[in-house]
């Protein structure tokens, strides 16, 4: 599979036009270490190729990851690993790795393994609206299948050994990504996020172009690996997501009744804009289109689906819009081209009409 | 807004993190970001912010030079990047983890899953204490033919024990 043929299938973290609601999706991710190898980090390049090696044909095998693909970082270009990282498959760090470095994942992205980033193994499931549970069972079943051939570090007393203290015990990241205009656009998102830390965990806006929660996307996750067990992870993040939920459901009533004409005219500006706009910055893009991903779930807006608006979340980003136009633009020059996209997609006007893009 | 940590570029990663239960602001340009390691989709990393503040070294003297007898890290090299070597670096630097455990973590003990092969050693070896101390007991007690039961009992045990691991080799 080309990077490309992935470029044509929804994204397993921003599924297109999934469930409505604040939920955007689910992800957990588990660390594991090979016994008796060092850690990627201090192995240096040789011994991280005879890891990938000796890793690579054991994972690609297992049944869970079928039908499995298998992306060495060499391989690829920096484009084609800057869109691996946008679709959530890879992390930052893995994106500027190239030898002895790879992505394993199941042809739908939803099962995934990274290879030799900070620790030897990063399993991945990815799933739309609230589902840790069910992304447990499949990420354990995968974790299972893969310690029948790949001893793990693990110590009775820590649990399984990682790279950095921060995620020993479980080695599991157990996050949900939620779209919260309401509590942002109501003033009581701080609340929220202060309440969060109490408990443990952690809350983060999504991209870092711009404010810290670009596009109303805030991320929460557990930041304690060590003394829970996994299903306790699991509920506690579920049972406070949805809450969140619950909280932001009521700050768009609320919205609606109180201030009904500032949220119509929130959304109704957003489209505007984004249908007429030549210039168009990341963070300019990603935070309209969360004013029409929220006119949409309210049902003030009718004249774009969410699939369309998902689908720009994602193909805006930079790596997919320069995979998309098929060559390398200059951070003023893709605001330009990511103007020209979000006409077309909105208004379903064609490119041949289109004006040309003076290079 | 400038980058905090240059103060030339401008600020254009805005993370928000929060810190037993107090929000805390960082505002850097792309390469700051990319330079002090942020991933800006990964998890927070507070090893860093822990280790920057300088948890309490335990007499910085005698064991400043400590190594990792398996992978050669030394303890200045982990005080650098938070990071271990290997996974022998647990033991070599045990003294480093209690603190950092107990700042980062719910408490020192894991309780959450196991590998397969890891349980079926733990419950064999306890089968294997139980059998060894009953063999001793039919020994003093002269009952030979039990003892002879037991010892087989023991080779089987200790058999399985191994086994695992012999397949699991690649
Ligand atoms: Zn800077
Ligand atoms: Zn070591």
């Amino acid at each position: 599979m080309t990077i490309a043929e992935l470029m044509r299938q929804p994204s397993a973290w921003l599924a297109v036009g999934a469930g409505e609601g604040p939920v955007v999706s689910s992800r957990i991710r588990l660390a594991r270490n090979v016994k008796d190898a060092a850690f990627p980090g201090w192995a240096g390049a040789e011994e991280c190729e005879r890891l990938w090696n000796r890793i690579e044909p054991a994972v690609r095998r297992v049944a869970s990851l079928q039908p499995a693909e298998s992306l060495a970082m060499g391989a690829l270009d920096e484009l084609e690993r800057q869109i691996l990282f946008e679709r959530h498959l890879i992390s930052r760090e893995q994106a500027e790795k190239t030898k002895g470095s790879g992505l394993i994942l199941r042809r739908d992205e939803s099962l995934s393994a990274m290879v030799n980033e900070e620790d030897h193994l990063r399993l991945q499931g990815m799933r739309p609206g609230l589902s840790l549970r069910a992304i447990w069972e499949e990420v354990d079943r995968l974790d299972t299948e893969i310690e029948q051939r790949i001893e793990y570090a693990f110590s009775p007393k820590l649990g399984y050994l990682t790279a950095c203290p921060t995620n020993v015990g479980t080695g599991m990241r157990a996050s949900v990504m939620l779209h919260l205009p309401g509590l942002v656009l109501m003033n009581e998102i701080n609340p929220v996020i202060k309440g969060m830390g109490k408990i443990g965990l952690a809350v983060r806006g999504l991209w870092g172009e711009g404010t810290e929660a670009t596009g109303n996307m805030f991320q929460i996750s557990n930041q304690m690996t060590l003394g829970d067990t996994e299903e306790q992870i699991v509920a506690v993040i579920e049972q406070i997501v949805q809450e969140i939920v619950e909280h932001e459901r009521n700050a768009r009533e609320r919205l609606l009744e109180r201030r009904e004409t500032v949220v119509r005219d929130h959304v109704g500006r957003a489209y505007g804009i984004l249908s007429h706009a030549h210039i168009l910055t990341s963070k300019e893009a990603l935070d309209l289109l969360s004013g029409l991903r929220l006119g949409i779930d309210l049902g003030i807006l009718s004249t774009v689906s969410r699939r369309v608006v998902d689908e720009l979340m994602l193909l805006t980003q930079p790596g997919h819009l320069q995979k998309l136009e098929s060559k390398a633009l200059k951070p003023k020059e893709r605001d330009r081209y990511r103007a020209r996209l979000v006409r077309e997609r909105l208004t379903g006007s064609d490119r041949r009409r289109g004006e040309q893009i003076k290079e | 807004m400038l980058c905090e940590s240059c103060k030339e570029n401008e600020a254009t990663v805005h993370l928000t993190q929060v810190i037993d239960g107090a929000i805390k602001k960082l505002h850097l340009c792309e390469a700051c970001a990319a330079k002090s390691g942020i991933d800006i989709q990964g998890p927070l990393s507070i090893t860093d912010i822990l280790l920057g503040m300088g948890i309490q070294k335990p007499a910085d003297l005698p064991d400043a030079e400590r190594t990792c007898p398996r992978c050669h890290m030394r303890r200045t090299d982990f005080k650098k990047t938070g990071r271990f070597g290997c996974a022998a670096c647990y033991e070599a630097f045990a003294e480093e983890l209690p603190p950092l455990l107990k700042a980062m973590h719910r408490s020192d003990h894991h309780t959450g899953k196991v590998p397969s092969r890891e349980s079926l050693r733990v419950r064999a070896s306890a089968e294997l204490e139980s059998l060894q101390q009953k063999m001793d007991k039919a020994i003093a007690a002269e009952n030979f033919e039990e003892a002879a039961r037991l010892r087989d009992a023991i080779v089987a045990c200790r058999r399985r024990m191994n086994e695992p691991e012999a397949r699991a080799t690649p």
